[in-house]
This record gives C-alpha cells, structure tokens and sequence, in this order.
C-alpha cells in the first residue's frame, strides 16, 4: 500500500479499501470474473492512477474509464474546422491550452500557431471577450469546448457579449453532454458495465437528476463522487453495496458540491443559449444523438458557424481515425491501453497520435505517465 | 479544466458584469461570480469558491477549499491552471 499514506485520512482510506475488499469478496468477484465500474470523467481517471486505486483495489474490481475527457472525444475534422477558421487574416483564434495540441487531419492548433495564425491560449472566455474589446478591428473566436462544467461560462460569455454588442466575438460551439454517451455505452451489447462512479462538477451543474435513466431503465447503480481519493473509494464502496444489497439508484457522494437540482443560473444560461443539435460526432464512438449544443438562432450573431460558414451545421465530415490508433476501442473500454499498437511507439504525450495521450484526463496519457510505461520506455 | 480550483472572494469590481476579484493561493484573478449570487454580491466577500475557467461555479466552506488545493497540487492540475491564467494574461497583452 504505498500510497494510502500520502493520502489526506490514512487510517479511513484503509478502512474503505478493506469494506471495498470485503464486498468484493462477498461478491465473489474476481480477476477473471470482476465487476465492472466506468468512472465517466476524465479527473476522476487521473485521480485513480495518480493514487493508484486500481492497484489499491482487488483484483475483482475494474475500473473501466469512460468518455468524459473533453479533448480525448474531439473528432478530428473539428480540429481541422478550428484550423480553418483561425488560418483567417482577420481572426484571433482562442481556444484553451487542452485543445492546442489534439491532432487533425492536417496537424494541431500548435502547428497551426506556429505556421502563423493567430492563435492564442486563453484561460477563460472572458479573456476571449476582453480580447474582442481590446481589438475592434479583428474577429475574435472562442473554442467552446466541454461538457456542463463549461457550457454554462460560454453561454454568459454570449450573454454578454450580446448585451454589449460585441459584434467581433463569436464562439465557435462543439459542447457535449454526458448522458447520451451513456446510453450509447449501456446499449452497446459487447459492453459489460455494473455500475458508474458519476462525474462530480458536471453534476454540479445539471444535478442528479438526468442520470435517473441509468437504474430505471437499465437496473445500474450510478454515485456521484468527488475528487480526492477518499471520495472516489466511498462512492466505490456505494456502488459496491448497491449492488450486493440488488438495489440500483443514483446517489450523491458529493452532496457538499453538488445539489440534486443543479445549479439553476447555469441551467438557465445554458438552456436561454443553446439548443441541442439532432446528433453529433465523438471521437470513437461516432455520431450520438442529441449528444451536442448549438447557439440558438436569436444569438447567431456569436456563432461563428453562422459568421464563417464553417463547423457541423454546414459540413459533416467524418474522418478516418490514423493508422493504427485503437483509441475508439480504448474510449470503450473494450481494450486497455497498452494493448494499443501505437502506445509508447508512434503515439506518446509529446508527440500524440490519438487524443487520449494528448490530455492528463486521457486514459492513455495516464497509463503512460501511472502505469510503469513510461519508465520503461525511457 | 473540469476540476476547477478554489479561491477566495475578495472585492467586488464590477457589480453591472457580476465580476469579482479572487485569491487564489496568492494569485488575484478576476472572476465572475453570477452562478453563486444566491443572496447578492456583498455577502460573497469572504466566502470560498470553486473557479472554473474564471467562473465561480460552487460556494464552498475554508476546509473544503484547503482539501480540494491539495488533491489539485498532487495531480499537478494546480500548476497548470496557474500556467494556464499566466498564459492568458500574456494572451491580452499580446504577447503570445
């Protein structure tokens, strides 16, 4: 166990580790035949390798990590689209530093920067609008990007662009949200799944209510968690005893955080500037329904598929995965990482094939930099 | 980007646009603060938030903050959120 004492609470991380072993002992799971938790975030995927719970764990237990690393589910024609619009002599491209090095078809926003566009890192959209203010004379471009954690800055940054009437702003909208993947996942008859550890600042925003489909519909038990290790074991634990007591609920770990209605200002911004679009492309998983938000009509002013006629509503392309790269099956959990043929050879952190090494939240990113990969290769 | 980071409401600066100023871990940064109004802007001098790309997006209470720091610097996500406000400030100037 030599990382349960680095842990905050040593003595209730054992705790929790040995009533996650007993339940998986009652359950009689095992490394042949384990029970199967998907952690749907992307912080939570770090979090567990960071403090090494899937080693911690027994070996009944697996951890299936899921969609919910923003970058990792970018198609790469939305990369080669951002390309397009900031390749424009008039236009200031700002994205967050994430998305600068996931690969398109024709290189990332680094190589586009560094063959001359004017792309610039932003911390939030707010500094995407202070740079609008400050350069009259350009377009400047916002890549919204993300699931509901996000959503909500970029639809008051809209807001208030529109109350100003910041006409050289636009947000070029690829937001996502988590529940359809789900369904997606859960529908998917190769997919073995008994439970989910749910997303903790997503559900600060949309609360627990938008996952009462996972146990209604599909008898699964979901507990939204936290992000310090303690959290992820508890809610592990929850999952663990929903499913040896048969019930199947969405419960909330997080209750500090998160309140089972959400956070109504943000869903209210989020509902007042986008609309959901029919469908919309993941990386690995392909076209979900219902899966993306547009900007509604009444502010097309700040959509810049409307300014540059550019982005899904004007041109679907699907584009090919590279060679080789199995992150669609990785995304899926159907195989680990390393069984990938590129990982650690033609794909790693610095030089990424597959967007799953390109984000600390990727899964492959993780392995490599948690799972011994790394100092192998080096 | 989805974990956020905690910070501390400090001034008021901008009532009109909701936006405040934050310390966070020593770093002043100006947030908006229109998704935790709750009982109005003065009543969140003082008070912890979670940050999220500028936005506070929770309250939350001194020993949540101080856990939620420490998990962020063990997955180095403190850091790059700090590189992230430091690139951003030189994003505004121009100085890309």
């Amino acid at each position: 166990m030599k990382y349960v004492d680095e842990f905050r609470d040593p003595k209730a991380a054992k705790s929790l580790l040995k009533a996650i072993a007993d339940k998986i002992e009652e359950l009689g799971a095992t490394k042949e035949k384990p029970i199967h938790i998907m952690e749907i975030c992307g912080g939570h995927t770090h979090a567990i390798f960071r403090y090494g719970l899937d080693k911690l764990t027994p070996d009944g237990l697996e951890f299936i990590h899921g969609p919910g690393c923003p970058v990792c589910v970018l198609p790469m024609s939305r990369v080669d689209e951002c390309i397009e619009i900031a390749e424009r002599s008039e236009v200031i491209f700002t994205t967050f530093g994430d998305a600068m090095r996931v690969p398109g078809t024709k290189g990332s926003l680094l190589q586009a920067k560094a063959d001359g566009a004017d792309i610039r890192m932003v911390y939030s959209p707010l500094d995407a609008l202070e740079l609008a203010r400050r350069n009259p004379n350009r377009e400047v471009v916002f890549f919204g990007l993300g699931f509901e954690t996000t959503t909500p800055s970029t639809a008051l940054a809209i807001q208030q662009a529109a109350t100003e009437e910041l006409g050289n702003f636009s947000v070029f909208c690829n937001h996502i949200t988590v529940p359809p993947p789900i369904k997606v996942l859960l529908d998917d008859p190769l997919m073995v799944l008994d439970g989910f550890v749910g997303p903790g600042h997503v559900s600060m925003v949309i609360g627990t209510k938008p996952y009462e489909f996972i146990p209604r519909d599909y008898g699964k038990p979901i507990v939204v968690a936290g992000f310090e290790p303690l959290d992820l074991l508890q809610s592990v634990l929850m999952v663990l005893v929903q499913i040896s007591e048969q019930r199947a609920e969405v419960e909330n770990q997080y209750a500090r955080i998160v309140p089972d209605d959400g956070n109504p200002v943000s869903i209210a911004a989020i509902d007042d500037v986008y609309a959901e679009r029919p469908t919309f492309e993941w990386r690995g998983l392909g076209e979900i329904d219902a899966s993306g938000l547009r900007i509604r009509d009444k502010y097309k002013l700040f959509d810049a598929e409307e300014k540059f006629g550019i982005g899904y509503a004007t041109n679907r392309r699907v584009v090919e995965e590279p060679e080789g790269c199995a992150c669609g099956e990785v995304m899926t959990g159907r195989i680990k990482p390393m069984a990938c043929p590129q990982f650690g050879k033609g794909c790693t952190p610095d030089m990424p094939l597959g967007a799953l090494m390109v984000s600390s939240e990727g899964a492959c990113a993780a392995y490599w930099q948690y799972g011994g990969a790394r100092s192998a290769a080096e | 980007m989805c974990l956020g980071i905690p910070g501390k409401i400090v001034e008021i600066t901008d009532p009109a646009t909701n936006m405040a100023l934050a310390d966070v871990s020593g770093v002043q940064r100006k947030v908006n603060v229109t998704c935790v109004l709750g009982e109005g802007l003065d009543t969140l001098i003082g008070k912890y938030v979670l940050i999220h790309v500028g936005f506070a997006m929770a309250l939350i209470d001194e020993d949540e903050a101080k856990k939620t720091m420490d998990t962020l610097n063990a997955l180095g996500e403190a850091q790059e959120e700090f590189e992230a406000m430091f690139a951003s400030d030189r994003a505004l100037e121009g100085r890309t």
